[in-house]
């Protein structure tokens, strides 16, 4: 048992205990312990390319989002300029065709207008030849009661009348 | 890169302080013979205190357990002769230089002794006592075995959880072992040996700190137990080794033809060295530590027999705060020691095993530099 001389009886039991706790560590410790920190360290690897993953099809998500909602207001802004020249051309029509209505009845007053005119002139015409007839007939009556007179009238009338 | 260049300057850290640390015990080493000589003279005529005698006794293997002066707990003695067959009693029959049924104890080996009362050198006994250090073995076996199985027991437990307790306290150093010893060191094949390698990681490291307990033996201090590890990692080495690994022994390349004569011998030597230079630096290290502690410690006691009681209660002080700081310092070289065997013996394993044939030269030249330590 000196210092620097190896002793047989400490050497075997190190090399029995030494190796057998070797053997029941590996077996019943080192074993389980490395799997379970394998194990565990590709359960993180794994979540962390999962949540990695997930990012990426969050991005694309939100850039499809994007796409569509840009197609939306692309879409939104086609109908509305479709509305608004639809109202336009409709109101165009309409004034238009309000205008051409006014010119219309406009034009039929003016024609019934007219007619109205004519048939007042008619009238008038009518009334005032049977107001001369009549007082043509009084005059004549009256100043036709001598016969010279009478001939004076005719003649009279025969120069001044015109034929219309 | 950046990880095997810091592994570089750990090892170079670790080598230099056990280098210190070796020279230091060197010269306490010899002061302590040298005392161990004198204060036995003195014993002999004045009874005074060997410090020596006391050093040697801590540092040596014992039949029993002596964990305070006069407090010894008795180990079983097994012996083996060709004549008797196998033998087993207490060794505190053999206590104080005692005769048993015809043994005698004498310089801490296990002598026959004739009728006479005469020591027979002659007579050849296989002594399988379960000495001090044996029983330390034994217990530091136990103590891993019931911490390995909890913290086993708590992976079990805690599937898919996070790690508790002691589990998470080992965790760490086992993903440490794992991540900066094996893996770097060996390369993708680091799982066959990573078992053996926490096996020697823990081993070393819980004897050294069980050997840092005031009474405890010097397990990791004794040549016998380095010796074996030493062993059994050259064994690993030389049985694992590839083609590369022999080639490069038996023909390094970018070496001229002539220098080969030189170079062979040099590599064939350099194989047993690495083993050797394990076995002689974890023995020396821990050794050094212990005798370096029990001689400050010794201080105080060699004040008495030079200057009486009131100079060693007046160097107390002084004495006891060195030995707290070498403490500390123990309880570093426990950890770097075992961090420094394991990690040179991942490195011996990682050289046998690569494959690629020009990426050893740095492992080659570390092999070389720590045999300095």
């Amino acid at each position: 048992m000196d210092l620097l001389t190896p002793d047989l009886g400490l050497l075997f039991w190190q090399v029995v205990v030494f190796l057998g706790l070797f053997l029941i560590l590996r077996a019943f410790a080192w074993k389980p312990i490395t799997e379970s920190l394998n194990e565990r360290e590709n359960n993180i690897q794994s979540a962390l390319d999962l949540a990695e993953k997930t990012r990426l099809e969050m991005t694309a998500l939100k850039a499809d989002n994007e796409k569509l909602l840009a197609q939306a207001r692309s879409e939104r802004e086609a109908i509305l300029r479709g509305a608004k020249e639809t109202a336009d051309k409709m109101l165009a029509e309409t004034r238009e065709k309000a205008s051409a209505e006014g010119q219309r009845i406009l034009e039929q007053a003016r024609e019934s207008m007219q007619n109205e005119r004519v048939a007042l002139v008619a009238q008038m015409k009518k009334e005032v030849v049977t107001l001369s007839l009549d007082i043509a007939e009084k005059v004549l009556r009256k100043e036709l009661s001598d016969k010279a007179s009478q001939e004076k009238l005719v003649t009279d009338l025969v120069s001044n009348s015109r034929l219309n | 890169m950046l990880r095997s260049a810091i592994n570089r300057i750990l090892l170079a850290t670790a080598l230099i302080v056990s280098s210190l640390v070796g020279a230091q015990a060197q010269e306490h080493g010899h002061e302590g013979e040298a005392h161990a000589n004198h204060a036995g003279e003195a014993k002999a005529t004045k009874g005074k205190f060997d410090v020596g005698g006391m050093i040697m006794h801590h540092i040596k293997d014992d039949y029993g357990w002596e964990f305070a002066h006069g407090v010894t707990l008795p180990l079983p003695v097994i012996l083996y002769s060709k004549d008797r067959g196998l033998e087993v009693f207490s060794s505190s029959n053999l206590a104080h230089g005692a005769t048993y049924n015809g043994y005698k104890s004498e310089h801490a080996k296990i002598h026959r002794v004739n009728e006479t009362g005469e020591v027979d050198h002659e007579a050849k006994i296989y002594n399988f006592s379960i000495t001090k250090n044996v029983a330390s073995l034994l217990l530091s076996a136990v103590i891993l075995l019931l911490v390995f199985s909890a913290v086993s027991r708590g992976y079990a437990k805690n599937k898919g959880k996070a790690p508790s307790g002691l589990q998470s306290f080992l965790e760490p150093i086992i993903l440490f072992v794992r991540d900066e010893i094996a893996k770097p060191s060996i390369g993708p094949k680091y799982t066959k040996f990573l078992p053996y390698l926490l096996t020697l990681f823990f081993f070393i490291l819980v004897n050294n700190l069980l050997g840092l307990l005031p009474g405890a033996a010097n397990l990791t201090g004794n040549i016998t137990v380095t010796l074996v590890l030493a062993v059994i990692t050259f064994l690993i080495v030389t049985f694992s080794g590839n083609k590369h690994y022999w080639l490069h022994i038996l023909k390094p390349t970018g070496v001229p033809v002539a220098l080969l004569p030189i170079m062979i011998p040099v590599e064939i030597v350099g194989v047993f060295m690495k083993p050797l230079s394990l076995m002689i630096r974890l023995f020396a290290n821990i050794t050094a530590g212990h005798i370096i502690i029990l001689s400050l410690l010794g201080l105080i006691f060699m004040a008495n027999n030079m200057g009486g009681m009131g100079t060693s209660i007046a160097i107390s002080p002084v004495v006891l705060f060195f030995t707290l700081f070498l403490n500390l310092i123990e309880l570093l070289v426990a950890f770097l020691q075992a961090f420094i065997f394991t990690l040179l013996t991942a490195m011996y394993i990682g050289s046998a095993v690569e494959e690629h044939h020009d990426a050893d030269h740095g492992i080659g030249y570390e092999g070389t530099t720590s045999e300095l330590g």
